[in-house]
């Protein structure tokens, strides 16, 4: 059962641009287990819809079925959601997508959904670059069905039923960097000073922003030996950069020592401040992103950051060339040619 | 030798073609040369399932009386296809026509007695007149055209009218077709008494009619409609439903300014996935569909269920094929209907539609819109290939440029804001239809969590079992409006003049409606009802119910039709005869007319 959570709120909460508390940027009570990464998730994404002054009804929320497809009743109360079917989250949000392109789309998947049963439509929808922020709570397991392996747990890493799995693991991001998305990003629910920058990137880019964000399952997946566990990320995460997200309205006040920032201008004007810890880290270049994404996974380590952005990107929408009003605001006289133009269409078939 | 009886405007011909020799424009420019004289006339493709090679045929039925339907009994046979002659040379009825390339000498054991042979050296002709290769390859088909023309009488300007129109956009064409066709003319001149004693004569009756294939009726239909979100996976036959509506809306829905189009088509990775694309535009406020066939159907089952529990308008196009499993996916069934009609696990019921022509077709597929968004469910249009890819006479398609799109039960800002508490699964008017909220509609007011899973009014998760039983009772109240909203059964003969009734629905009906006419002339009278949608209206039970026995006519072997009939209807199913044709090819009239006679004879003859 969810709960409603009471309406009463603390007069000096802060409220952002809007005028909105936090509070509106929230959901229902969380069902999942105490203590489960993907609660972490939905908070930070709350914290950058409030921050970035996201009106709420603007966004929809789409996912799949799993614990994490669950996370959308726990957020954004105000939006409109639709939990669809197992994997299939990337063909309802196209549909969607497709019908009203003033909306943000916010799509949110677990590792079963997106890696196995999902995993034709998740490449499909990279294909499309779709407008849309992608988030895959990845805990290497399938939390609601109570623990199986997931295609993406590492080989060797040991599941409560202490078993170790012997298939190599499939990595989102570099998949999706394989197949040329236009925005890839790693993180962890249980840093969410690297998160929430990064939400508020992905929302902000114009195209398809994967974001894998490693999200230990406290009751399946948390234990010695698995690689998705609190302990095992926290000891192995390397980041390539931390950064700071500056919506374009704000005045900009962030300053880097020369050479060490990196500007990344948004569609929407919004910039990105990189700091790069790895270096050379480039964010721009697909093929040195690849590879160290491959070497860090060989020396056991996991990548997180802004792995790649591709500024320029073209979103479906544009490579399809459809109208700028969104679709399902079109009326009768602009979609029906009409009685006459039909006469036509017969004399053509006489 | 036994001769026809000559006739006028009533024969069969066919024509026997190698797969990818261009024979299928020549065949198609005959059939049109006989509407364009005012004959009824009605043309099937009977095609292998492969590119490339294999035999395939194309049967042309000339009827005075309108009777298009397939008919047994083959009057002429041009065979241009050396490996299929054995059984091409069989099919021809005694007295019957046999046009063949005689460039090589017909083997023996392909000569009948019974029939007539009629050859024309083609080959020959074409490398004696034609230096390309590809002509003369392409011309051998103007060739048997030309030769037709004189042998049944057909006007030459109205061929070569056709010729220049065929070729508009390539004039140097025009020339070598009009010589090769008049070289056949020449040929059955000098060799042949023409015309035979079975041919054409100008008529004047197909009126305003036009000849159009259902795919490209029902992508006009979704055109009218205004969808503007297209999502399919490629599956034969159903493929030129999208092909022609993305062809339609790039004439008819782009901005000639800037070059943007009002509509999107994407071919998805599969049918879960263009059945998610429609689902999700629809949920999101805009007129999605699809089309596919038995095994698209098949992927789809789930998403239908979603979008039947969650409530969310939907359109199909299942233009079906043969089955089960690949089966044959060039020839035609009825034999998706029992999967459509209850698609997903659980307990559900899907609204389906079945034109029987071209101008049902367009209107069933623009309704199905209004239908969809109206009761917020998924709306499948139920064709076939027969109906789907073959081209059918019918009335011309019209559109009312009065009619409002119904948008169904959709509330706005300003309504919402009128309204305390709104709930998205709340039966408000009491027909089982909620209101819904397109995402970003309203601030603070109307958003919701749409789910596949149990859920009560206001759209919250919940395993309550009197919940879940109130919104499952609720959907069936939602049936029984649906039940109103459909297409009523189109009921011939009343008052009733019969214990014997029969019934039908989609392409069985040119068939059925024919074998009528045979029976009556034999003194076996029946009442005709044609069923157009699921749910059932009231007048069907009520006319089995008012029948003694009831013949119901379907292409499939498990007898789907009436085994949904029987499941929801209050009707004694030992009335229901069934006749079964599922061979893949269209049920003849003869094949109906025969099965009837027989059973009705025998029952007689027992009741004696
Ligand atoms: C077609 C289908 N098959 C199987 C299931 C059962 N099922 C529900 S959730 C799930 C796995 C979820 O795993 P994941 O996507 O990793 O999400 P998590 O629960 O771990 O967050 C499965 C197999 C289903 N709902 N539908
Ligand atoms: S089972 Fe695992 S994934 Fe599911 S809620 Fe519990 S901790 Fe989270």
């Amino acid at each position: 059962m969810s709960y409603i959570k009471p309406k009463f709120h603390h007069p000096e909460l802060p409220v952002n641009r809007l005028g909105f508390t936090k509070k509106e940027y929230e959901g229902v009570i969380s069902t999942l287990c105490s203590g489960c990464g993907h609660d972490s998730i939905s908070a930070a994404i709350v914290q950058a819809c409030f921050e970035m002054n996201i009106q709420p009804h603007q966004v929809a929320k789409l996912s799949g079925i799993g614990c994490s497809s669950k996370t959308p009743a726990y957020f954004l109360n105000n939006s409109h959601g639709f939990n669809s079917v197992h994997g299939r989250m990337p063909s309802v949000a196209t549909g969607a997508v497709l019908a009203n392109r003033d909306l943000m789309y916010l799509g949110i998947s677990g590792d079963g959904d997106s890696a196995s049963i999902g995993i034709g439509q998740f490449v499909h929808s990279i294909r499309r670059n779709l407008n849309m922020t992608y988030i895959v709570m990845n805990n290497g397991c399938y939390g609601l069905t109570k623990g199986q392996d997931s295609a993406t747990a590492d080989v060797g890493s040991v599941s409560k039923s202490g078993n170790a799995n012997q298939y190599t693991a499939i990595d989102l991001a570099g998949l999706a960097l394989e197949l040329g998305a236009t925005f890839v990003a790693r993180s962890f629910s249980g840093d969410k000073a690297q998160l929430i920058p990064l939400i508020k990137a992905g929302m902000s880019h114009h195209g398809f922003a994967l974001i894998d964000v490693v999200s230990p399952c406290v009751t399946f997946n948390n234990n010695t030996g698995s690689t998705k566990s609190y302990d095992y990320v926290r000891e192995h995460m390397e980041a390539v950069d931390t950064f700071d997200y500056v919506p374009y309205e704000k005045e900009i006040t962030i300053e880097y020592k020369d050479g060490e920032a990196l500007e990344v201008e948004m569609h929407d004007g919004s910039k990105v401040y990189l700091s790069k810890l790895a270096k050379d880290w480039d964010p721009f270049n697909r093929f040195s992103a690849l590879n160290k994404l491959n070497e860090s996974r060989a020396g056991g380590e996991i990548l997180t950051g802004l792995i790649y952005i591709d500024e320029q990107s073209k979103d479906f929408h544009e490579m399809i060339h459809t109208v700028e009003k969104p679709l399902n605001q079109l009326t009768e006289q602009e979609l029906c040619p009409g009685n006459e133009v039909l006469q036509r269409i017969n004399d053509s078939f006489r | 030798m036994q001769s026809l009886n000559p006739s006028v405007n009533d024969f069969v011909i066919r024509f026997a073609n190698v797969n990818g020799t261009g024979s299928a424009s020549a065949n198609k420019m005959f059939a049109t040369s006989i509407f364009k004289m005012g004959i009824p006339v009605t043309a099937k493709n009977i095609f292998p399932s492969n590119i490339q090679g294999l035999p395939t045929w194309y049967e042309v039925r000339i009827n005075d009386k309108g009777y298009l339907g397939r008919r047994d009994g083959l009057d002429i046979m041009v065979c241009l296809n050396p490996q299929s002659i054995k059984r091409d040379v069989e099919a021809v009825r005694p007295g019957g026509y046999f046009l063949y390339d005689s460039t090589k000498y017909l083997v023996k054991e392909f000569i009948r007695e019974d029939v007539h042979y009629l050859g024309i050296p083609m080959t020959e002709i074409c490398n004696t007149s034609f230096e390309d290769p590809r002509y003369r390859q392409l011309l051998k088909n103007m060739v048997y055209v030309g030769a037709l023309s004189a042998l049944l009488d057909i006007e030459h300007q109205v061929l070569k009218d056709i010729i220049h129109s065929e070729f508009k956009n390539k004039e140097k064409l025009i020339a070598p077709n009009e010589q090769a066709l008049q070289m056949g003319i020449d040929y059955a001149r000098k060799h042949f008494d023409c015309p035979l004693d079975i041919r054409v004569e100008r008529r004047n009756l197909n009126g305003d009619s036009i000849v159009m294939d259902g795919n490209t009726a029902c992508a006009l239909g979704a055109i009218y409609a205004g969808a503007t979100v297209a999502a399919w996976y490629p599956i034969t036959p159903s493929t030129s439903v999208v092909s022609s509506f993305e062809k339609y809306a790039n004439k008819l829905r782009v901005d000639k300014e800037n070059g943007l189009k009002n509509f999107a088509v994407v071919q998805a990775e599969d049918e879960l996935s263009a059945v998610g694309i429609a689902i999700g535009a629809n949920w999101n406020g805009a007129r999605g569909f699809t089309a596919t066939s038995g095994p698209g159907l098949s992927l789809m089952n789930e998403f239908l269920g979603l979008a039947y529990f969650a409530e969310i308008p939907v359109v199909l196009v299942d233009v079906q094929r043969g089955g089960p499993s690949t089966g044959m996916p060039t020839r035609t069934q009825q034999s998706d209907l029992m999967m459509a009609a209850y698609a997903s696990h659980g307990d559900t019921k899907h609204v389906l539609l079945f034109p029987s022509n071209p101008k049902e077709c367009f209107e069933h597929t623009a309704y199905a819109f209004d239908l969809a968004e109206r009761l917020q469910t998924p709306v499948i249009v139920m064709t076939d290939l027969d109906l789907g890819m073959n081209e059918h006479l019918s009335p011309p398609l019209k559109w009312d440029d009065k009619r409002k799109y119904d948008r169904g039960k959709v509330l706005n800002a300003e309504q919402l804001e009128k309204i305390e508490k709104w709930g998205r699964y709340l039966d408000i008017d009491g027909d089982g239809v909620p209101y819904r909220t397109l995402p970003g509609t309203h601030p603070i007011k109307g958003a919701y969590f749409t789910r596949g899973s149990s859920h009560d009014e206001f759209a919250r998760y919940t395993e309550d079992s009197h919940t879940y039983v109130h919104i499952m009772d609720r959907l069936l109240l939602k049936w029984n409006t649906a039940k109103k909203l459909v297409y009523a059964p189109q009921i011939y003969n009343q008052p009733s003049q019969s214990s014997i009734g029969i019934l039908f629905f989609g392409t069985t009906t040119y068939a059925a409606l024919e074998a009528i006419d045979l029976l009556n002339e034999e003194g076996i009278k029946l009442d005709a009802l044609r069923i157009t949608a699921f749910p059932f209206q009231d007048s069907i039970e009520k006319f089995i119910q008012e029948h003694k026995t009831v013949f119901i006519i379907e292409q499939n072997r498990d007898a789907q039709m009436k085994k949904i009939l029987s499941n929801e209807l209050e009707i004694d199913k030992r009335k229901l005869i069934s006749i079964l044709n599922y061979d893949g090819t269209p049920i003849t009239a003869n094949f109906i007319h025969q099965s009837i006679s027989r059973i009705t004879t025998q029952s007689l003859t027992l009741q004696q």
